[in-house]
């Protein structure tokens, strides 16, 4: 009986070694990278689920209105605000940020981590002062002088390739896919806001007024300054509103100011066209505007 | 803006039939010359109308450029909230009975007709139900060209906001979610000032507009995900998940946003509510063909001379809409290559196909495209169109999910054959091998984003096919013919093409 079996033994038995040795391609199911960065998290001196990470006084009160928005049995919905919120006061989304607002929000890590690393907003790496995302998507390649001029721009500007930092931390440059600003390509995201209408100059005049305010602006990537909370209460001055964004000769769009000596660019097309419009001049709504007139009267 | 395009083709097949026309009474008076013909055969052909020049009295975004404020002062000044008390009062059946008189056609991508789709939430026995239900309005703008979304929300943020309460209304929800791209930071802190605004003077809330009817309006900003403006992976991701797309059916009107009925509707289609409501569907109708009606926000990107986002009457001529707006095409029309008319998802057709390509739903799905967005991508004579075709693949296989196997794997492949295409290494067999790929793609994947980036592709071999073989040939010269597979054509001199265990 023994002896029967022995072979069948040894021939399953080596049959794994041999078919390892025999498999060094396999058919590929290439893991997702939503994010450029790694799916993985790696422990780092800055990045590890001991560093210390709590939500100051100000942002538990924006917390508590997040979480009015949702049913209170989803309180789990509000992770992506609050994670958002943690970033900003954090400068990154790190570990220890996904741990709290796990904690915070009664759900388990693994939930938490699901989310960071399928959203492309949320940098799980320490990002640069000024964070240019350039799009560079077919519309922006094509649209004006084309994103590739840009990014060359950029490059050589800083002397940095996509996905990096530079050394005095300052600006990090990625690559990003479609902004949503065709009509005014080529475009890059600096932090919340969208500079539009680009051409190498105006880029490197931009980048070089972004480097000389550096040392006088205070942005949401560092841990001294309050999060911008304007998404919850609708109010950041930062942000051009009504009429400042398309009538001429109110809040400039796209220049950029000395204030108090410190440069400051203001978001918006860069080429002096004050939103979408066609630039050189309108091409409709010329006319008087309608008003309630025009309704019909059996209402 | 990531929807699948089947509703649309039920209609597309009703519309291609001409309608009678009461006109042809008038001819058919006993004559001489009169012969019998098939019963089938119209008798006179309709009435030819040119379509454009949409006049500014019938625009409904008149702050499109800024000029007025977008507080509620200046809104209302413009006709926003007026008498919606007595729309809200005339009950859902009215407002849905306007908006499908309107012939209002989801403006997402997918053109599936509004006032129908409002009305599947309101199936029987609704109202014993308990359960909360739910607007969820789509504004994450993410397709490539599109960049109408922003401009609404940025500039007439309150035709959002009564839209919201309007549609809310039609389907008795008892609130709205505004799912907005969290790039648009500046756009989200403009719409909540408006909401805000909203709240304070009583128009949303609890007893809105005083008309007994509470309804909430609340902003929740994505994180950049563009499957998350497909419809299930937008719930998904309200819900505090990643945003991957659910199976349907469950349908969301049934099983949607927190596990209530919930409907997902574009930016657009939501804003544009009130003021058909307000003017009437009839008027809304009078735009544009048959089954095609309305007024559009075209965003033209690319190379024209002066690209605009711009609104514009339905069916009107391509040529017209860049000549008109844009200042035509750099170096003249005879320049253009070829245009995407409805933004990145929808294939790409050449010059000789826009010459007279009339910019509604049914012409473009006539022409094998879509009108997707209506997001109009123009391309001169200098545009390597295969890169960025290319790039489009690029950017898919960037956004895929990851859930489903056709789409995961089937976007990374096309964008290695593709970029392999752009320099020419391939041989012209695989051509017919990619158009297989994205056919296995289409229809097998959860959402549409299969179809998304399979479409562009199949535009591209449909219309571009000697370019890319040209490509082929000219690589060949320099390089030696490659293999399939793009590998070199001495590789297997060099030992490389031994499959594993050979």
């Amino acid at each position: 009986m023994a002896s029967k079996i022995t072979p069948l033994l040894f021939r399953s038995a080596f049959r794994p070694a041999r078919q390892a040795s025999k498999q060094c391609r396999t058919f590929a199911a290439s893991a997702r990278a939503a994010s450029d960065s790694l799916n993985v998290h790696r422990d780092s001196p800055e990045n590890n689920a001991s560093t210390p990470f709590k939500f100051t006084e100000d942002n538990n009160k924006i917390i508590t209105e997040i979480l009015k928005r949702y049913p209170p049995q989803y309180k789990k919905a509000a992770v992506m605000p609050i994670l958002d919120l943690g970033q900003r006061q954090h400068g990154f989304t790190s570990l220890s940020v996904m741990n709290e607002v796990a904690r915070l929000l009664e759900m388990p890590p693994m939930r938490v981590y699901e989310v960071a690393t399928f959203y492309t907003m949320y940098n799980r790496n320490p990002v640069g002062k000024w964070h240019l995302q350039v799009c560079t998507t077919t519309p922006c390649q094509l649209g004006g002088c084309g994103s590739d001029i840009i990014v060359k721009t950029i490059e050589k500007h800083l002397g940095i390739t996509p996905g990096h930092t530079t050394a005095d931390g300052l600006f990090t440059f990625v690559e990003v896919e479609c902004l949503g600003a065709c009509v005014n390509a080529p475009m890059v995201q600096i932090n919340d806001d969208y500079y539009e209408d680009l051409t190498p100059e105006t880029t490197i005049q931009l980048l070089t007024a972004l480097k000389e305010s550096a040392n006088d602006v205070k942005t949401t990537h560092t841990d001294d300054v309050e999060a911008p909370k304007g998404f919850i209460d609708g109010d950041d001055k930062n942000v051009n509103k009504g009429k400042d964004i398309g009538v001429a000769g109110s809040a400039p769009r796209g220049e950029i100011l000395k204030k108090n000596g410190v440069p400051v660019p203001i978001p918006g097309p860069m080429s002096g066209r004050r939103t979408c419009e066609n630039i050189k001049g309108l091409t409709n709504l010329t006319s008087e505007p309608w008003g309630p007139e025009v309704f019909r009267k059996d209402l | 803006m990531l929807s699948r395009h089947a509703p649309s083709r039920a209609i597309s097949s009703v519309s291609s039939r001409t309608i009678p026309v009461t006109a042809g009474a008038v001819s058919r008076l006993p004559s001489a010359q009169q012969t019998r013909r098939l019963a089938t055969v119209q008798d006179d052909p309709p009435p030819k109308r040119v379509y454009g020049g949409l006049r500014d009295q019938d625009r409904i975004f008149q702050n499109l450029y800024g000029h007025h404020g977008a507080d509620l002062a200046s809104a209302k000044k413009y006709g926003d909230w007026h008498k919606t008390k007595e729309i809200l009062d005339k009950g859902h059946d009215w407002i849905i009975s306007e908006i499908k008189a309107s012939g209002l056609r989801g403006r997402g991508g997918a053109g599936f007709p509004s006032g129908m789709k409002w009305s599947f939430m309101n199936f029987k026995d609704w109202d014993k139900d308990t359960k909360p239900r739910y607007l969820v309005v789509n504004a994450d703008e993410g397709e490539p060209g599109t960049c109408k979304d922003r401009e609404i929300m940025r500039k007439d943020p309150h035709k959002l906001i009564e839209g919201c309460l309007v549609a809310g209304r039609a389907m008795n929800c008892t609130a709205a979610y505004i799912y907005i791209r969290g790039e648009f930071y500046h756009e989200a802190v403009i719409l909540q000032q408006a909401i805000n605004e909203a709240y304070k003077d009583g128009l949303i809330g609890k007893n809105a507009c005083n008309s007994g009817y509470d309804f909430d309006v609340f902003l929740h900003r994505g994180m950049g995900a563009y499957v998350c403006g497909e419809e299930t992976s937008l719930i998904e991701s309200l819900e505090g998940k990643p945003g991957k797309p659910r199976l349907k059916p469950p349908f969301p009107a049934s099983v949607g946003l927190f596990g209530c009925p919930s409907t997902v509707a574009n930016v657009e289609t939501i804003a544009v509510a009130p003021t058909i409501c307000r003017r009437g569907g009839s008027w809304f109708a009078g735009f544009g063909r048959e089954r095609n009606q309305g007024t559009k926000l075209f965003c033209i990107s690319g190379h024209v001379n002066n690209p605009c986002t711009v609104e514009e009457e339905m069916s009107i001529p391509l040529r017209e809409l860049i000549d008109k707006h844009c200042g035509g095409i750099r170096g003249g029309w005879d320049n253009l290559k070829a245009i995407i008319p409805g933004g990145s998802s929808t294939p790409i057709l050449p010059k000789v196909v826009c010459d007279d390509q009339l910019m509604d739903f049914d012409a473009l799905k006539d022409s094998q495209s879509g009108l997707g967005t209506a997001a109009v991508i123009v391309m001169d004579k200098s545009t390597d169109v295969v890169r960025a075709i290319s790039r489009l693949s690029h950017f898919y296989r960037h956004e895929s999910c990851g859930q489903c196997t056709p789409c995961r794997e089937g976007s990374k492949w096309t964008e290695q054959i593709m970029k392999r295409f752009e320099k020419g290494q391939g041989k012209p067999r695989e051509i017919d091998m990619l158009q297989e790929l994205t056919k296995q793609v289409e229809g097998h994947t959860i959402c549409a984003l299969g179809e998304a980036f399979a479409w562009p592709i199949q535009g591209l071999i449909r219309h571009f096919r000697p370019e890319l073989e040209q490509r082929m040939k000219d690589y060949a010269e320099k390089n030696g013919e490659a293999l399939a597979g793009g590998w070199n054509h001495d590789a297997l001199q060099q030992g490389k093409l031994i499959s594993p265990g050979q």
